[in-house]
């Protein structure tokens, strides 16, 4: 890599965006002096344009949705551990849905659906990527905001749209959707099918609808920001991973999502309008029904077409960030950044190319199943090499454990188990007997569920000082890390098992089955371990909301002792992020411990005695 | 009461630990940035290098644990190739996990912050790269080869002499179909379908159907290819058979396929595992509505002659729907979901 200055970049932002970017100049320069000027309440916190504050809007929205969605978890846990057992309180909460405080098949589909809708949409996209694509895309490229504040700003609300409506659908006389956070039809078409597939399906869908605009606004912004927007020398191979990542998530979204929703547009169609896209030769509730010539399968092909990205849509910013945080806490270069930037870039190609591994077993021609098999198998490759190149960064480095450093150690840990699994069920003929059963929840939960989440706490307890100009507590962080990585393991380690052993998921009660009863004691274990692992993440949330009023104050400008744009800006910066001018670039984001010096900001000159790379 | 108890305990908890967490913040404060970094490095370098031992004694213990748990043998032919296939994975993802978990807790406990220690400046070497590239890309693609070769293998055209047998899925249980002497299925069509006597549409005029067999539970002859034609009413759900390490998604309106040769009886497996109630059971794997868990079929593997003999015993479903006026209506074969419907029915 060439540690030149490429001021092309700065000239195709004078050019595309002459007017727009001299006025923002002016006018956010200004701002940046003069704060209160024309700043209300509402201007400043709800209708805001400020990405900073956008990203907190997402980060908390989505900690709230974390909440809801892990306590539904908890709840159904508590069937699956203690089956016999009756909580009287889960009546007081959940009325006739836990009669007797047991909760009933319904409502324990609908927790179950909703626990999956929640995490992976709710919080993994909008609340993971929300938040640090519109935190770190304009602080670490060099830019006063997103390329459209406004489109931002939109993309915000239509989340928190899509967020009352999947809130309202919980209150519906029938109960929310409850055939799986996959929706398959006939199931979800059919209000006679089941009872969560009457009002609450079509709030589910159009919920997602919304969300699906929130995302592409999102998406098309971080895309045409970090291409147009970059300060004068951060040339593309200067950029921190993070930014490499949000690139390459962006792009996932656009082309993906799209998807998704021509899916649920079907859906709906199905579901009202009297068409047959997905329905044929149905016999429910006693009556033959009108519908020929649709085929099931179909919305699974375009629901796992953005289903699979959408896995790496939750990955890859937090592969981002914990690159970044490796590096920091290391006081080391990422190993291989070239190496790190292209696997991704195989990652979001490939991406696109597995879908149907979820589909072996609906009939799909074997001979298709080979070639995603093939594929599969090969994601893993450029998997592996980020997991080597981490595991590298930290050989030889002078580590520092703060939390998010320490979090970052448990995605590379987490990332390994759950994504070694996934050479397993990649493979059809494995595939064939693990399908469906708690293999399955064991691999995605680890590799995507705990991954992610340990990459958005280490983004959070990293960041959070760029957010709030405090730290939240070291101590604090240190109990959540620990608990958090052993109770993770001992959740979904034995889980393994149980699948292998051929235990199907979403099943409300297995004692009536002679081939999954044996796991009683696992499962209660299991479920007591939730709700310790649940407990000790209201004390991060405590510790996040406690410390943003009370955490203790920077008194320095670049905490970590980091080499990037953001800690470049004032500690609390204004809308604008630097009050002068925006700083040029001269090298990349990883020149730690380069020639005897700790660190050297990515502005600083290139002097010419300095050793190459 | 025991509720709120408990509730007081857990927010008694939280009050100590951030109470101990603010406390330690501004003992760090006191002692200075530095020396409160160099404290809670050692102890989080000695809680990585714990966490690998125990972590590594906890998988080994899990799966001792849990060993007696598995599924026994195979009871199919291509079930002895998944578990082939799965032992060969097991071993080499387990070499790769236990590998890389040591190098990354070992490196982070071994290169914790110290004073005088320098970090290393090395952002690549390419010919590390290259290597760990190729070697995971050489060990997928046996593993691809192996995967592929069985897979392609349990999803051949079954064989000419397998018998058939058709599944059909409802919310919330199975129908079997057997074709009778003729070794034939008659044709389907699923207007025809009445849950009172006649469960899958068979279509009456096809006189294939006059002879077949409708039951709940799925009969197969050991030894002999069995070939599942799999089907569904209303939901997709799905042919799971764990002890034949096999799966089959049932898609209405596409039928779906699926063949094996049953191994073991189920009088020899009960003996195998001393278990005389063991019995091979066939799950749904695919979410289907509210009763998923529920919806379970029996499997029997028995000799060919047990086969023939339990077959000569079963009422044709076209008999059932075409009673003789003098006979004695019978109870439909598969139950209907709801309760209330068998009730009318058997008046």
């Amino acid at each position: 890599m060439s540690n030149e200055a490429k001021p092309h970049s700065q000239d195709f932002h004078h050019h595309g965006h002459e007017d727009h970017g001299h006025e923002g100049h002016d006018h956010h320069g200004h701002d940046g002096h003069d704060h209160h000027h024309e700043e209300t309440f509402i201007s400043k916190y709800v209708f805001s344009m400020d990405h900073k504050m956008i990203a907190k809007q997402f980060l908390i929205t989505g900690i709230i949705w974390a909440i809801i969605g892990a306590f539904f978890s908890v709840l159904f846990r508590l069937q699956l551990g203690f089956p016999d057992a009756t909580f009287p309180w889960l009546e007081s909460i959940l009325g006739h849905w836990a009669e007797g405080g047991r909760i009933t098949p319904e409502a324990y589909y609908a927790l179950v659906t909703m626990h999956g809708t929640i995490l992976v949409f709710f919080v993994l996209t909008a609340g993971l990527s929300g938040t640090f694509s519109n935190l770190l895309i304009p602080l670490q490229v060099g830019a006063r905001d997103m390329a459209s504040p406004f489109m931002n700003m939109l993309s915000y609300w239509f989340f928190f749209t899509a967020s009352l409506v999947m809130m309202s659908s919980l209150f519906v006389q029938t109960g929310p959707a409850s055939g799986g956070w996959t929706s398959y039809p006939p199931l979800s078409a059919l209000g006679d099918a089941s009872i969560g597939s009457k009002i609450g399906m079509d709030l589910w869908l159009i919920s997602m609808a919304l969300f699906v605009v929130s995302s592409l606004l999102g998406s098309l912004n971080y895309i045409s920001t970090i291409l147009n927007m970059r300060t004068k020398g951060m040339s593309m191979t200067k950029m921190p991973l993070t930014i490499w990542s949000f690139l390459f998530t962006a792009v996932l979204g656009v082309l993906s999502f799209p998807v998704l929703l021509s899916g649920f547009v079907l859906l709906l169609f199905d579901r009202h309008g009297g068409t047959s896209f997905y329905l044929s030769e149905l016999f429910v509730q006693g009556k033959v029904l009108p519908n020929e010539g649709g085929s099931a399968i179909l919305y699974q092909h375009l629901f796992w077409f953005l289903g699979h990205p959408e896995v790496y849509i939750i990955i890859l910013p937090a592969m981002g960030m914990v690159s970044e945080i490796l590096a920091v806490n290391s006081r080391k270069p990422i190993f291989g950044y070239l190496a790190m930037v292209g696997s991704m870039f195989a990652i979001t190609v490939l991406a696109f190319l597995v879908w149907a591994h979820h589909m072996f077993v609906t009939g799909l021609n074997p001979f298709l199943g080979a070639f995603f098999v093939l594929l599969t198998l090969l994601i893993a490759v450029p998997s592996a090499i980020k997991v080597f190149n981490w595991i590298t960064t930290i050989w030889r480095g002078n580590i520092r454990f703060t939390p998010a450093s320490l979090f970052s150690i448990g995605f590379v840990s987490t990332f390994i188990s759950g994504g070694l699994t996934g050479i397993w069920l990649g493979n059809s003929a494995i595939d064939i007997h693990l399908h469906d059963t708690y293999f399955v929840i064991a691999h995605f939960h680890i590799v995507m569920g705990v991954s992610a989440f340990f990459g958005m706490f280490a983004g959070v307890y990293h960041w959070f000082p760029k957010m709030y100009g405090r730290y939240m507590n070291q101590t604090l962080g240190f109990i959540h890390f620990w608990i958090t990585l052993v109770g993770a393991y001992l959740i979904f380690w034995p889980m393994h098992y149980q699948g292998m052993a051929g235990m199907p998921r979403r099943y409300f009660d297995y004692s009536n089955w002679a081939s999954f009863n044996q796991f009683e004691g696992l499962n209660a274990f299991i479920s007591f371990v939730v709700i310790i692992v649940f407990a000790t993440q209201l004390l991060f949330v405590f510790n996040f909301f406690y410390s943003i009023f009370k955490g203790r104050k920077l008194t320095t400008t670049n905490p970590w002792a980091a080499t990037t744009l953001e800690w470049t800006t004032p500690i609390n910066p204004g809308h604008g992020n630097w009050p002068g001018e925006i700083p040029e670039v001269h090298r990349w984001a990883y020149d730690y411990s380069k020639d005897g010096k700790d660190f050297i900001p990515q502005t600083v000159p290139v002097s010419p005695d300095e050793s190459g790379h | 009461m025991s509720g709120y108890l408990a509730v007081i305990v857990v927010v008694l908890i939280f009050v100590v630990i951030f109470q101990i967490a603010k406390a330690s913040e501004y003992v760090s404060i006191l002692k200075g940035e530095k020396k409160a970094r160099e404290q809670s490095n050692r102890i989080n370098g000695f809680l990585m290098i714990v966490f690998l031992v125990l972590g590594l004694i906890g998988v080994w213990y899990c799966h001792d644990m849990l060993d007696d748990s598995m599924l026994g043998e195979p009871a199919s032919d291509h079930g002895v190739g998944v578990d082939g296939l799965i032992k060969v994975t097991f071993i080499i993802t387990m070499i790769v996990f236990v590998l890389t978990q040591i190098a990354l807790f070992v490196f982070a406990w071994k290169y914790q912050e110290k004073d005088g220690r320098k970090a290393f400046f090395y952002p690549h070497n390419n010919k590390l790269e290259v290597i760990w590239t190729v070697i995971p890309a050489i060990v997928l693609t046996v593993l691809v080869a192996f995967g592929i070769r069985h897979w392609l293998r349990m999803t051949s055209d079954a064989p000419k002499e397998s018998m058939i047998v058709e599944v059909t899925g409802k919310q919330f249980n199975w129908i079997v179909r057997y074709p009778g002497k003729d070794g034939q299925l008659g044709r389907r069509n699923f207007k025809l379908t009445n849950d009172s006597n006649n469960p899958v549409g068979q279509d009456w005029a096809d006189s294939l159907n006059h002879d077949d067999v409708i039951a709940p539970d799925l009969h197969v002859v050991v030894g002999k290819p069995v070939k599942l034609i799999i089907g569904s009413r209303d939901v997709v759900h799905d042919v799971g058979l764990p002890h034949f390490r096999l799966k089959m998604d049932a898609v209405p309106g596409i039928p779906t396929t699926l063949w094996f040769t049953p191994t073991i009886t189920t009088a020899e497996y009960r003996k195998r595992t001393g278990n005389p109630d063991f019995v091979y059971e066939l799950a749904c794997d695919q979410m289907c509505g509210n009763g998923h868990y529920s919806m379970k079929a029996n499997i029997i593997v028995e000799t060919q002659e047990e086969y023939d003999k339990w077959l000569a015993t079963q009422v044709t479903q076209y008999s059932q729907a075409h009673p003789a006026p003098e006979a004695a209506p019978v109870a439909p074969a598969v139950p209907a979901d709801s309760t209330k419907a068998v009730a009318a029915l058997t008046k």
